[in-house]
């Protein structure tokens, strides 16, 4: 039989119809060996492969643009400038403090975070889980005192770094509004160290939460001791000392509320105010530190055109 | 826009009424201490841990001081070897009665309103003080201040 057909597997008749398929069948495992074998040659280099790159990080090309890149494509990174003024890290400068501050602030938020696992906020174990963390947790009196230490670093850092900012004139234009946001930070510093210590609801954090409220029952208009408090029909159910405490004494509410002002409420408005204060520093031309200067060493020499 | 503004200011009103709790589950502020005979003259610490009070007994009568420092709200300690009380937490003095003489304290301790009942037992009742503010006419002889006996 002559084939008119031309086409591999186009031919006509029943017998060759067992051809067709045994010719399909000899092309298609052509081809699967054909890409078996390139297969096996990535093994050889498996971070080109489609599923390598997929979950993790590959290597660019060493180009400025791939550098800047790198951070501008960051999540984490990209809140920094791509590149800074030379000088910018000059620490004799600048001290570093701000970066403290917040390092210090990371390090009170991961051991805070694990202290919470050994810690209900109720009068009746509050006092009792400190004990028992300090005695009967592995590690627990080191991460305690840890974030004891770092709650009293950062204040002491962001008082330096208030004093950098202020030495520096880095509080002039354009740069007030920064400086109040900073005011504004350095207030929820505090309030973190003063809501955090009235945790342990022992004898120094009971009456440091019994002065301090009541300080504020002689609020002007808000407190029920305060000048003009009756005007405004504050008593001590109803006035802003009650809105602190949850109640009119120092009592089981007004730890819960400690509690929740520390560990959600204030970091959560902190970290809000810090990303502004951060972002407000590139917009503001960067940390600030000397005018920028070039060496003469660096100077390139005008190109003949 | 003003749907916004509205629905805004009225979120903001019950953020704020949310920290005022509708019902409280505090200590009874009305109690009782006892009888007259079983409080001699001077200051008695009996109740002190139990209800935040000291029982004074003078010529004229009993009375009850709340144990509250005038100044930030501690509670002072007294010292009967100086016959007076010294707030260990920043130092106000109060006499034997309760009226400062020294420190930051503003006036003296307020006294709990006291009464005595049909069975002859004193009553104490926080929830009603009687105070001496500074520059005022003292309410220390007020009928509820004191039980005369």
């Amino acid at each position: 039989m002559s084939e008119t057909n031309g086409q591999s597997g186009g031919q006509s008749g029943n017998g060759a119809a067992g051809k067709t398929a045994l010719a399909a069948l000899v092309a298609g495992s052509k081809e699967v060996k054909t890409r078996a074998l390139q297969e096996m040659e990535t093994y050889k280099q498996p971070e080109k492969t489609d599923l390598w790159k997929s979950v993790l990080r590959v290597k660019h090309d060493e180009t400025p643009r791939s550098r800047a890149l790198g951070v501008l494509s960051n999540v984490f990174l990209h809140l920094h400038p791509a590149k800074i003024n030379r000088d910018a890290v000059a620490y004799n400068y600048t001290w570093g403090m701000g970066g403290i501050s917040f390092y210090i602030y990371v390090v009170l938020v991961f051991t805070g975070a694990l202290l919470m696992f050994y810690y209900h906020p109720s009068k009746v174990v509050a006092f009792r889980d400190i004990l028992y963390l300090e005695h009967d947790v592995p590690f627990g009196k080191l991460l305690r005192n840890m974030h004891r230490w770092a709650a009293h670093l950062m204040v002491i850092t962001v008082e330096l770094h208030m004093f950098r900012v202020y030495l520096t004139g880095s509080y002039k234009k354009p740069r007030e509004f920064n400086w109040a946001v900073g005011v504004i930070l350095l207030v929820l510093t505090l309030l973190l160290s003063f809501t955090g210590y009235l945790l342990a609801d022992d004898q120094l954090g009971f009456w440091a939460v019994t002065v301090g409220t009541n300080m504020a029952r002689a609020t002007p208009m808000l407190g029920h001791d305060g000048p003009f408090g009756s005007m405004f029909g504050m008593t001590p159910f109803n006035d802003v000392r009650f809105a602190l405490l949850g109640g009119s004494i120092v009592d089981s509410n007004a730890l819960l509320r400690a509690y929740i002002w520390h560990c959600v409420a204030i970091p959560i408005i902190a970290s809000t105010f810090m990303v502004v204060h951060f972002w407000r520093i590139r917009k503001d031309g960067g940390i600030s530190g000397p005018a920028p200067m070039m060496l003469e060493s660096e100077i390139k020499p005008l190109r003949k055109p | 826009m003003a749907v916004v503004v509205g629905s805004f200011g009225i979120n903001f009103l019950m953020f704020l009424r949310f920290f005022f709790p509708r019902v409280l589950f505090e200590p009874k502020t009305k109690f009782k201490i006892g009888f007259p005979s079983d409080f001699g003259f001077g200051v008695d610490t009996k109740f002190q841990n139990a209800h935040r009070i000291w029982v004074v007994r003078n010529t004229e009568g009993i009375f009850v001081i709340s144990a509250i420092c005038t100044h930030l709200g501690c509670t002072p300690d007294w010292k009967p070897s100086e016959h007076k009380f010294k707030c260990p937490c920043h130092g106000s003095g109060y006499d034997s009665e309760g009226v400062n003489f020294e420190g930051p304290a503003p006036r003296p301790m307020d006294r709990a309103h006291v009464e005595v009942d049909a069975d002859g037992q004193i009553i104490v009742d926080l929830s009603k003080s009687y105070r001496w503010p500074k520059g005022e006419p003292s309410q220390f002889g007020e009928d509820g201040a004191i039980v005369r006996v």
